[in-house]
C-alpha cells in the first residue's frame, strides 16, 4: 500500500489538486475564487492523462529521424484527450467568466449569496 | 457493402451541427424554419434507423473505416432510434408552443443565436444517445451543457443569468467528476470504446484484480451524471432555470437535457460496465435511496411554492427521483419503468410548461396562483393542456403517468421486502402529494370567477382563432401523451427489445 503510493506518487498529487479545485467550486462564494477552483480541477484531469499516457525514458509521438518502432515513443492517445479536454476547459471557463462580468454590472459583487439576496429584494 | 441507412445517425448529427453552424449567417426568421425543418428531418431519419433495426438488428458505424480499437464508432439499436425520434417530436412541439414567445422575450437581434443553441443543444441530444465511444460522449455532454446554459440565459435578467451561473457550477462538478471517472476507466482497461471496454471489465472482474480502482472510477461516472441530471440533493439551480428561462426552454431543458444523461447513465450500465457488475458494486443502492428522498422532498417543495412555473419546475425534482428509483431498483424490469417514465415524464413536463405560459399570459403576466384564478375560461386550450397534464402526473389511468406508475409498481413487488416495502410506501405517499399540488392548481384554474378581472390591464379571454400554432401544439401534445397513456404495450416491447440488442 505505502509502496504503491511512493511509485505512483504523481498520480497521487493529481488527485489531491482535483480534490483542492472540486471543492473550491463547491464551496467558494467569490465567482471568480469558483472559475479558478473549475481551471484547477481540470488541469489535475489532464495532469493525471498525461502521467498515463507517459512510459519512462520515451520520447513524444511525432516521427523524426525515421525512426518508426513503436517502443519509441509514448502513447499518444491521452495526449490527444488531453488536448479535447482542454479546448472543453476553454470554453466552458469564458462562458462562465462572461457570465460573471454580466452579473458584476448588474450587482456590482461577485459573491453569489450576496447575488441571490439581491435578487429576493428585487422580487422579481 | 453496409445499407445507405446505417448511414443515418451520422448524417443528423452532421446535418444538426450544419444547420447550428448555417444559422449564424441568417436572419432570424429564415433560421426559425431551418430549425424547425431539420428537427423534423433528424426525426425522420431516426425513425428509419428505428424501423431498419426493427428487422436486421442493431448495427455498428465506423467512423472512417477505422477498425475498432482505434477509430470512432456510432452504434444503433432500436431504442436509440425511439429515443432520438422521440427527442425530436418533443423539441419540435416545444419549439411551436413557445415561439410566440421567442419572438417577443428575445431581442430581435438574437433570434438566430436561439435557434443555433437549440440545433447544437439536438446534435449534442442525438450524438449522447448513438455514440460509442467514452470520449465523444463527455464532448457531446459539455456541448449540451453550454448550448442549455445559453437557452438559460437568453432572456436577459438578473434571474437567468443567476440560474446560468448556478448551472454551469453544478454541471461543471458534475462533469468533472464524470471525466476523471473516465481517465480512471480509461487507464484500467486501456479503451475507449465501449464494446471494448466491457470486454475489458469482464476480463477484470474474472481476474479479481483492481476491483476497488473500477469500484472507484463506475461511483465517479454514476455520480457526475446524477449531479448532471439534477438528482435531490443538487437540484438548488433547477427552480430557478426552469422557472424564469424562455418557456421553449424551460420545456426543452426539463424534457429533454437531464433525460439525455439519464439515457446515458443507463447506456453505461448495460452496454460499458455490465449490468451484472453495476448491481454488484451497490452503486444503485444508492441511486435508489436518492430516488425515494427525492420523489418526496420535490413534491413537497412544489406544495409550498406560489409561483405556477416554479412549481412545475420543482415537480420536475420529484419525477426524477422516480427515475433513479426505477434504476436504482436493479432489475430489467425496473429499467423498463425507468425508460417509460423518461418519455412519460418529457411528453407530459413539456407540455405542462406551454400550457402554464397561455395561463400566465391571459393574466397579465402574473404567475401567482391568486391571480390565475379561472385562467382555464380565459384561455380554454391552455386550461386544457394543463389539466391533461396534470391527470397524467398524477398518474390517472387513460394518459402515460399512470403506464409509468403502473410499471414503477410492477417491477418493485418483483423486489426484496427492504427495497419493495420502501419503493412502495414512497410512490404511494408521492402519488398523493403530486395529487396535491397538482389538482390543487387545476381546480383553481377551474374555479370561475365571473366580471372580476374584466377591466384589469393584461386579463382578457383568448380564443383559439387567435393563437391557431398554440393551439394544433397543445393538441398535438395531448395526442403524444394519450398514445403513450393508451398504446403503451407496444412501446414497452420496443423499450425491452432495445435493452436486449445494448448487450
Amino acid at each position: 500500500m505505502g509502496a504503491n503510493l511512493i511509485n505512483n506518487y504523481a498520480e497521487a498529487v493529481s488527485m489531491l489538486l482535483f480534490g483542492i479545485g472540486f471543492t473550491n467550486l463547491l464551496l467558494q462564494k467569490n465567482l471568480i475564487k469558483k472559475i479558478i477552483g473549475l481551471n484547477i480541477m481540470d488541469s489535475a484531469v489532464y495532469l493525471f492523462l498525461a502521467l498515463k499516457g507517459y512510459i519512462d525514458g520515451r520520447v513524444a509521438p511525432i516521427v523524426v529521424d525515421g525512426v518508426q518502432e513503436v517502443e519509441a515513443y509514448i502513447n499518444p492517445i491521452p495526449s490527444g484527450l488531453v488536448l479535447t479536454g482542454i479546448v472543453v476547459s476553454v470554453s466552458s471557463t469564458a462562458l462562465m467568466l462572461s457570465l460573471t462580468i454580466r452579473l458584476y454590472k448588474r450587482y456590482h459583487t461577485l459573491d453569489l449569496d450576496e447575488i441571490s439576496f439581491k435578487l429576493k429584494k428585487e422580487g422579481l | 457493402m453496409r445499407d445507405f441507412v446505417q448511414n443515418l445517425p451520422l448524417f443528423s448529427i452532421i446535418l444538426c451541427l450544419l444547420s447550428g453552424s448555417g444559422s449564424s449567417m441568417l436572419k432570424g426568421r429564415t433560421a426559425k424554419w431551418v430549425n424547425t425543418v431539420g428537427i423534423s428531418l433528424v426525426g425522420v431519419m431516426s425513425m428509419i434507423v428505428m424501423l431498419y433495426c426493427t428487422e436486421h438488428g442493431s448495427f455498428v458505424y465506423m467512423m472512417g473505416h477505422f477498425p475498432a480499437p482505434w477509430g470512432n464508432e456510432i452504434r444503433a439499436g432500436v431504442l436509440e432510434g425511439f429515443m432520438a425520434m422521440f427527442f425530436c417530436i418533443i423539441m419540435l412541439l416545444s419549439m411551436l408552443g413557445g415561439r410566440k414567445k421567442i419572438d417577443d422575450e428575445v431581442e430581435s437581434t438574437k433570434h438566430n443565436l436561439y435557434y443555433i443553441l437549440v440545433d447544437l443543444l439536438l446534435c449534442s441530444l442525438i450524438a449522447l444517445v448513438y455514440t460509442n465511444d467514452f470520449f465523444t460522449a463527455y464532448v457531446f455532454v459539455e456541448i449540451n451543457t453550454i448550448a442549455a446554459c445559453g437557452l438559460i440565459m437568453i432572456r436577459q435578467n438578473g434571474r437567468t443569468i443567476e440560474a446560468a451561473v448556478r448551472y454551469l457550477i453544478m454541471s461543471q462538478v458534475g462533469s468533472g467528476l464524470f471525466l476523471v471517472g473516465i481517465c480512471m476507466l480509461y487507464d484500467l482497461t486501456g479503451h475507449l470504446l465501449m464494446s471494448n471496454i466491457r470486454e475489458a471489465i469482464a476480463q477484470i472482474v474474472a481476474n479479481g484484480t483492481y476491483s476497488e480502482p473500477m469500484l472507484v472510477s463506475i461511483a465517479l461516472i454514476t455520480v457526475g451524471l446524477a449531479i448532471k441530471s439534477a438528482l435531490f440533493p443538487f437540484h438548488s439551480w433547477l427552480p430557478d432555470a426552469y422557472g424564469y428561462s424562455n418557456v421553449s426552454s424551460a420545456a426543452i431543458l426539463s424534457s429533454l437535457v437531464s433525460k439525455g444523461y439519464i439515457f446515458l447513465l443507463i447506456k453505461i450500465m448495460y452496454r460499458v460496465v455490465g449490468f451484472d457488475v453495476i448491481i454488484n458494486s451497490k452503486v444503485l443502492h444508492v441511486l435508489f435511496i436518492f430516488g425515494l428522498i427525492a420523489m418526496v422532498s420535490g413534491s413537497v417543495s412544489a406544495i409550498h411554492e406560489n409561483d405556477i412555473r416554479r412549481m412545475i419546475a420543482f415537480s420536475s425534482v420529484a419525477q426524477i427521483g422516480y427515475i433513479y428509483m426505477g434504476l436504482g431498483m436493479g432489475t430489467m424490469a425496473g429499467v423498463v419503468a425507468s425508460i417509460f417514465h423518461i418519455l412519460a415524464h418529457a411528453a407530459t413536463k413539456s407540455m405542462l410548461f406551454i400550457s402554464a405560459i397561455g395561463l400566465t399570459d391571459v393574466s397579465g403576466g402574473s404567475r401567482h396562483f391568486k391571480d390565475l384564478t379561472g385562467a382555464a375560461y380565459r384561455n380554454r386550450i391552455a386550461g386544457l393542456g394543463f389539466a391533461v397534464g396534470s391527470l397524467s402526473m398524477v398518474g390517472i389511468p387513460l394518459f402515460s403517468g399512470f403506464v409509468s406508475k403502473l410499471l414503477f409498481m410492477e417491477s418493485a413487488v418483483e423486489l426484496h421486502w427492504y427495497k419493495m416495502l420502501p419503493a412502495l410506501v414512497v410512490l404511494g405517499i408521492s402519488t398523493i402529494l403530486n395529487a396535491v399540488y397538482f389538482m390543487k392548481t387545476v381546480i383553481r384554474i377551474y374555479t370561475p370567477v365571473g366580471s372580476l378581472y374584466d377591466g384589469k390591464e393584461g386579463y382578457e379571454v383568448r380564443a383559439w382563432s387567435r393563437q391557431k400554432l398554440y393551439t394544433v401544439t397543445i393538441i398535438l401534445f395531448i395526442i403524444v401523451n394519450s398514445v403513450l397513456g393508451l398504446c403503451s404495450g407496444p412501446i414497452i416491447d420496443l423499450i425491452q427489445d432495445g435493452l436486449g440488442m445494448f448487450t
